[in-house]
């Protein structure tokens, strides 16, 4: 008789199967990207790639670790990156993310399985803090020549400040912070507005939300408590002073957080373990949301949001840990 | 064992460096270090206020009632701070604006009353110069080694002078607090992995004799 250790019931799922499948769920969004941002989307989605696989791969053989490429944690790492970045982001800056990232969100902290902060994210609040202007500087989507012209941004000489040649277009977050102006709701849906990469059509980011939870390879209740929380925030904001507040659904489906809610915020290693505990993180980063683009200097919050409730989630485990039976308090 | 006495100078700047190894000071090693010249001259002040009441300190050591030794440390340290204040007013008005309450600060650097009580008030003069000198010298290293990276990084220009093209683009963060510590924590890496490849060395070379 073989005697084993706990646990004795395995689903079948290995790390690497799960991530693959993050990756099916990504590329709808991946190509969409490319066709609505055309080349720089394209250089830009595969220099974050790059980035964080070569950061990987040389520092496990510095540190002497066996590879870790095999788990596909860093090819999603790489992708979510990239697909938070202004599409006509200089490349030598998108490297400079994704090796900030890995190396300091990633690998410092001990690997896969024990980052604190959700190492996409890292590396693009390293690059906020860094180069401000270029990371807030919008290039327009569905540009005639986007297939044919690479912005001269986007291939920036290494520590040059990039020469932005298209001129820049207006988030439809930062339009309604700044200038007052909404966007239709509709337009958000399909993606017809300009944003970071991959971020700005919210119907392919749930549908890949949607397959991840059809194959039981995501938490759910963190997506739905955050998209709960911002609906409910600013529906009562917008009721009380409607012309001040926008609607929820506008507040739903622009910026990042679509992407955020399904593909950052759900980080199964930066996120609480209970379910009591993915529900008070979801509120904690919906909250947050409302509060930065209501009341804050920016007109998005969402990467800040997420990193913050990052921060939190292991004492929000352990506030929400359930009575063991027959102790006391 | 005896140490030859050069080493009570020597082991401020590496082996107990007062940021870098004993972690002392750190307030004002993160918070004037964004330019190289602000470093310099937030590391020559202390490095000053160290050696001079170092020399004070261990001279009257033993006048000083073992009870009322933190109040006259900080009596001494004090009047010293008043002094630098004032000469780096009458030097450069700018600089110590830039500076701003970090000069006045330099009094509760912990690093110079632990080498006061550490050092100063049990040695001899003699000895008290080389260490204060060591720990001063160590600090004001620490500090450049910061403010250089963050400056070039931050400004693109070292002690002032511009290094790159006009197209250098900056980095923000290196000028925010934030890159302290990311610079710091960079040095204290690099130092870290220094060593251990030092005493990996080190034991192999031990084994094989």
């Amino acid at each position: 008789m073989e005697i084993a250790s706990s646990p004795h019931v395995a689903s079948g799922a290995s790390v690497d199967d799960i991530m693959r499948n993050v990756v099916y769920a990504l590329l709808p969004v991946v190509v969409f990207a490319v066709f609505a941002f055309g080349l720089s989307a394209l250089l830009v989605l595969t220099t974050a790639v790059l980035a964080c696989v070569g950061t990987e791969y040389v520092l496990n053989r510095v540190a002497g670790a066996p590879d870790t490429l095999g788990d596909w944690s860093v090819v999603i790492t790489g992708l979510l990156y990239g697909l938070t970045l202004p599409p006509g982001l200089a490349l030598w800056m998108v490297a400079v993310g994704g090796i900030f990232g890995v190396g300091v969100g990633k690998f410092l902290f001990g690997g896969l399985g024990s980052n604190a902060f959700n190492p996409a994210l890292v590396g693009r609040a390293f690059l906020q803090a860094a180069f401000p202007s270029a990371m807030t500087t919008w290039s327009p989507a569905f540009l005639a020549d986007r297939f044919a012209h690479i912005s001269s941004s986007t291939l920036a000489f290494p520590f040059a400040r990039p020469e932005y040649d298209a001129i820049s277009a207006a988030t439809p977050l930062s339009a309604m912070k700044f200038r007052d102006t909404g966007t239709d709701p509709m337009e958000l849906m399909l993606g017809l507005t300009s944003g970071s990469v991959g971020e700005t059509c919210a119907v392919l980011i749930l549908v890949g939300g949607i397959y991840l939870v059809a194959r039981n390879m995501m938490n759910w209740r963190i997506t739905v408590s955050i998209l709960a929380t911002v609906a409910t925030m600013t529906l009562i904001a917008n009721t009380l002073a409607p012309g001040e507040y926008p609607q929820p659904m506008f507040m739903l489906l622009s910026g990042g957080l679509m992407l955020g809610a399904v593909f950052m915020a759900t980080d199964p290693v930066a996120s609480p373990i209970t379910d009591t505990g993915c529900w008070v993180y979801g509120l904690l980063i919906g909250g947050l949301i409302v509060v930065i683009r209501f009341w804050g200097g920016m007109a998005e919050g969402v990467m800040y949001a997420i990193l913050l409730a990052n921060a939190v989630s292991p004492h929000i485990d352990n506030l929400v840990q359930p009575r063991v039976y027959g102790s006391r308090a | 064992m005896a140490q030859p006495t050069t080493n009570q100078f020597i082991k401020g700047l590496w082996q107990q460096n007062p940021i870098f190894v004993q972690a002392l000071g750190l307030c004002p090693a993160l918070a004037v270090s964004n330019s190289a010249i602000n470093a310099l001259t937030m590391g020559l002040a202390t490095s000053f206020v160290l050696l001079s009441s170092g020399v004070i300190i261990s001279s009257i050591r033993s006048l000083i009632p073992r009870e009322a030794r933190i109040v006259s440390y900080i009596c001494i340290i004090a009047s010293l701070v008043t002094t630098v204040d004032y000469v780096i007013k009458a030097i450069s008005l700018d600089l110590h604006k830039s500076l701003g309450a970090f000069i006045s600060l330099i009094v509760v650097n912990c690093l110079i009353l632990g080498r006061a009580e550490a050092f100063a008030s049990r040695n001899t003069v003699g000895k008290t110069v080389l260490d204060s000198a060591g720990m001063g010298a160590g600090f004001t290293i620490a500090l450049l080694c910061i403010g250089v990276i963050r400056e070039v990084l931050g400004a693109g220009t070292l002690f002032g002078i511009g290094l790159f093209p006009d197209t250098f683009q900056t980095w923000t963060i290196m000028l925010l607090p934030s890159g302290g510590f990311f610079v710091l924590a960079f040095w204290l890496l690099a130092i870290g992995l220094w060593n251990d490849a030092r005493e990996r060395s080190a034991k192999t070379a031990e084994e094989t004799a």
